[in-house]
């Protein structure tokens, strides 16, 4: 009995030196690290830069209007709602659209807005990033991806909207919202309890 | 078993491999490109198999097909009548357009796998989808798992026992997918079709169906876990799979987890092959720290493509070394000082053992009767046991290693599986006890135990008891250190010595500091009448453990052999009464007690030499699904384990429960009388059907050997639990009722 308690407490501490170890190393953005740095210009060319934000927080959401995904958090009401929720609160909101030209989800600045327009979105600004670095610089996956930057930079979320990973707007009422809970978390002071969830949708468009 | 009846799905699944997984392999992914691609033009899907909603398929056992844009699926049955309280099984079949692709249960990167909600009638009930081996799918810089071509989905109906006869059952599924090419589309199908239970009717179903289900089959993962061992490092995970379980002829090799999180989906698996493992080098995902290590691995050989489910989340895992990539890189190996460490905090624990702590209490209180002698005197005496100890532990290491180089199918603990050593050593220990209870006087000539005679004898003495003490202690040892021996049995000759040796030293330890430790000596009882009273009590704990073993002895050879036993064990006592009788008599008396211990001696040996032959090997064979005490224990229905009886269940989605056991392990009892036993649990098998699967380790069983090392283990006992369609999970050597609901519960 204590010598499986021994060796199972053994393994744990291996295990998180190794965690810690490899969390050093990786080149990803990492929760709890200072944001990936990104430069990137809006539907009306006006240039963003998350150096220039800090003091207030942000919220980074990729998107593709054309992915069902994207469809049910929009035809929902529910993505409209948490950008409002969100701005209303002191957020920066910007919408990342990373499709490359000729892809699916690739739009016009124009396009961008009267689709913001016809949605009811709200968005603070729209990001044009059609050769995908932003998005390759955050590893942005799926769409939507969301991550959520604290006031001073730093990352707090990574992951998916909510922890219903399907198309079906049905699924939006009860859902687990993991950008709410994060919003949530930094309003009270405290850490993000789920800081990385696994992003679901359609592959980004890159 | 799972080998490819469909050639070309094969080739396309091995294409598509060998360009995510390029290692110095460029030509060979580019030659298997062309050749597949050259395949797919000179014969497109259609022409090689009929699309699912041909007529072949139309049979009393096919819903009617439902066509989207993108898929043409159906559901089909392998047969249209069943039986009550049989299970038949059923496919959603989903023929995709060319380039475009379903999910697996893990997407990958994006994408969502499908999901079938029946509507079935009461008391029908639907298993787990059993999902054929993905593909890693390229889509720009990601990577997601599935499905192109065709994907069929095996599901498993359980028909109710008490489903009246002659009733059809009609079966609704409504299923949803995701089809991608780059951009996805969310699709559903509702499917119908009636199932016959009346046994007049015909059961024939076409070719086609047949031929469906066989090379569906041949496409899912192979039966049972392979225990792999993942590290993991800076960047990158290692992940360490015994070449053992492997096809011969490896091409290529590709893991697929679980679950999100673990590995970076998109970045390139490297394979490297020795001749003890496959070490696949992934990069870590997001969440690689907290992610259960499981997953499937595929695996390109000579005959095909083979899918095997991996399970890395071992205790096993713990003393790791950093991975055979790491250890052929010359690195530094973390592992062996871990491994080390736990085999020497291991011996330290075995001096708790109940089948330790006698042998070790005579040993004190022979240090206790050298109270008085010097420090030299006493180091000698303290080195001497642990020479013993250690020689021990050596001799066994490398008649362990040896018989591993041979082949042989052993474990630790393995000698107690020989009914002629459990029977010698009941003898022994008949004969300590009597010693210990002054019924007679053994000389020190044949075994110092306990004496505090002469130094020389003393020292003799004290090297034979740290022998004796590790030879007891070595069936105690598996359950408290199967992973970490189950690893010492898996390493290089050297590693695996030095952590035997290492287990060994912790056992010696305590006894050592004692003997050396002039503060500590001191601190020891002055000799007195009382140790007579002490060394008469311990001659209980010695009969105790004769008992134990006579009844080891029972479970494995029936009363017949208990019978010899105890006859050997009675002439033995006999002939050393005699010469305890004699001993002080005139000439030439001692000589006759002398000759008549020695036949006692020779006639208990001839006795247990007969229980050894074959005659031993039949009855506990026969006898295996009842081992008597293991079995009066459990309150729960189990069958015999047989791999086939594993397989087979895992096939129908039903959820099974493994226990492995036998009856000198004391570890293995106690868990069934105060966890296994239990009403609760009891309930929860009932409720959730499991397959209660009980393997009996009493004697040798090479297919149970085989299971033990699947996870990397050695000895018993192992507890797992396959939820249906789940990774199997591995329970904790000591179990508690709610350790068991708990794994159960959150299958």
């Amino acid at each position: 009995m204590r010598a499986h308690a021994i060796t199972t407490a053994a393994a744990l501490c291996a295990g998180l030196v190794a965690a810690l170890v490899a969390g050093t190393a990786a080149a990803a953005p990492e929760v709890g690290k200072p944001a990936p740095a990104f430069t990137g210009t809006d539907t009306t060319g006006k240039t963003w830069n998350l150096a220039d934000l800090r003091g207030t927080p942000v919220i980074l959401e990729w998107t593709n209007h054309d992915c069902p995904y994207v469809v049910k958090h929009y035809e929902s009401g529910n993505m409209q709602a948490l950008q409002k929720e969100a701005t209303e609160a002191g957020y920066t909101w910007l919408s990342v659209i990373s499709s490359a030209p000729g892809k699916q989800g690739h739009v016009s600045a124009g396009q961008a807005d009267a689709l913001t327009e016809s949605r009811g979105a709200a968005p603070t600004a729209v990001l044009l990033d059609p050769e995908g670095n932003i998005g390759k610089a955050y590893g942005a996956r799926t769409t939507p991806h969301m991550y959520v930057i604290d006031a001073d930079g730093t990352l707090v979320y990574m992951g998916g909207i909510d922890d219903k990973p399907t198309t079906d707007i049905a699924d939006v009422e009860g859902a687990e919202n993991y950008v709410r809970l994060a919003m949530a978390a930094l309003a009270a002071g405290e850490s993000v309890a789920k800081a990385v969830t696994r992003p679901y949708g359609c592959s980004v468009k890159y | 078993m799972a080998l490819p009846a469909a050639r070309r799905p094969m080739a396309a699944l091995t294409g598509a491999q060998a360009l995510v997984a390029p290692r110095g392999l460029v030509l060979l992914a580019l030659l298997l490109a062309v050749f597949v691609t050259t395949a797919l033009r000179a014969a497109p899907m259609t022409q090689v198999q009929p699309a699912i909603d041909a007529a072949v398929f139309d049979g009393p056992a096919a819903s009617a097909p439902v066509i989207t844009d993108n898929v043409r699926a159906r559901l089909l049955a392998e047969q249209s009548r069943v039986q009550p309280g049989a299970s038949v099984d059923l496919a959603l079949v989903l023929d995709i357009r060319p380039h475009w692709h379903t999910y697996w249960r893990n997407p990958g990167d994006s994408g969502e796998p499908p999901r079938i909600d029946w509507q079935l009638p009461e008391g029908v009930t639907a298993g787990p989808i059993r999902w054929p081996l993905p593909a890693p799918i390229p889509v720009g810089p990601l990577v997601n798992y599935g499905y192109s071509g065709r994907a069929v989905h095996l599901v498993s109906l359980q028909v109710p026992a008490d489903w009246p006869a002659d009733a059809p059952i009609p079966v609704t599924a409504e299923a949803h997918w995701l089809v991608c090419e780059e951009a996805c589309i969310p699709e559903q199908g509702r499917f119908s079709l009636t199932l016959s239970t009346d046994p007049a009717a015909a059961d024939a179903p076409p070719g086609a169906v047949r031929t469906l289900f066989a090379e569906a089959r041949a496409r899912l993962p192979q039966a049972g876990v392979v225990q792999a061992v993942l590290t993991r490092g800076d960047d990158a995970l290692g992940l360490r799979v015994p070449a053992a379980a492997l096809p011969g002829g490896v091409s290529d090799a590709y893991f697929f987890p679980d679950a999100w999180g673990l590995v970076n989906h998109a970045a390139e698996q490297r394979w490297s092959l020795d001749a003890d493992h496959l070490t696949l080098t992934l990069a870590p995902g997001d969440a690689a720290a907290s992610v259960a290590a499981t997953g499937l691995l595929t695996v390109t050989a000579a005959e095909g493509t083979v899918g095997l489910r991996l399970d890395a989340t071992g205790a096993a895992g713990a003393p790791t070394p950093a991975g055979a990539a790491a250890a052929s890189a010359g690195a530094a190996d973390l592992g062996l000082p871990l491994a080390l460490g736990f085999a020497l905090i291991g011996g330290l624990v075995l001096n708790l053992m109940p089948c330790v702590f006698p042998v070790l209490a005579i040993k004190a209180l022979g240090l206790a009767g050298q109270g008085g002698a010097g420090f030299g005197h006493r180091a000698l005496h303290g080195l001497a046991y642990t020479a013993g100890v250690l020689a021990f532990f050596l001799a066994l290491g490398l008649l362990l290693l040896g018989l591993r180089a041979g082949g042989a199918a052993v474990g630790w603990g393995f000698q107690l599986q020989s009914p002629l050593f459990v029977a010698l050593m009941a003898y022994l220990f008949v004969v300590l006890g009597m010693s210990l209870a002054g019924a007679l006087t053994l000389g020190t000539g044949l075994m110092g135990i306990g004496q505090g005679g002469a130094a020389q004898a003393g020292h003799l003495g004290a090297f034979v008891t740290g022998a004796l003490a590790a030879l007891v202690a070595a069936p105690c040892t598996a359950p408290f250190m199967g992973a970490a021996l189950g690893y010492a049995m898996t390493v290089p000759w050297p590693a695996a010595l030095a952590i035997v040796l290492a287990l060994g030293l912790g056992m010696a330890l305590p006894f050592l500091l004692l003997a050396v430790s002039p503060g500590l000596a001191r601190r020891l009882p002055r000799p007195g009448p009382w140790m007579e009273t002490l060394k008469q009590t311990l001659a209980f704990p010695m009969f105790a453990t004769a008992a134990w073993l006579l009844w080891v002895l029972a479970v494995q050879t029936g009363p017949g052999g208990l019978a010899t036993a105890l006859t050997g064990a009675l002439v033995l006592a006999f002939g050393l009464w005699v010469q305890e009788q004699m001993r002080f008599q005139r000439s030439p008396w001692p000589r006759v007690g002398a000759a008549a211990a020695g036949a006692g001696l020779g006639a208990a040996l001839w006795l247990g030499v007969g229980l050894s032959g074959d005659q031993v090997a039949a009855p506990p064979t026969a006898g295996r699904a009842a081992p008597a005490g293991a079995e009066a224990a459990a309150g729960l229905p189990a069958e015999p384990y047989s791999p086939g009886r594993l397989a087979a269940a895992l096939a129908d989605g039903r959820p099974v429960f493994v226990n492995m056991t036998a009856a000198w392990c004391i570890t293995c009892l106690v868990n069934e009388r105060v966890a296994l036993s239990r009403a609760a649990v009891a309930r929860a098998f009932a409720e959730r059907d499991v397959l209660y699967l009980k393997g009996d380790w009493t004697n040798r069983d090479p297919a149970i050997t085989d299971y033990l090392a699947g996870f990397g283990r050695n000895g018993v006992p192992i507890y797992v639990f396959y939820p249906p369609g789940g990774a199997p999970r591995v329970l904790p050597q000591v179990l508690t009722e709610a350790i068991v609901l708990d794994h159960l519960g959150t299958g």
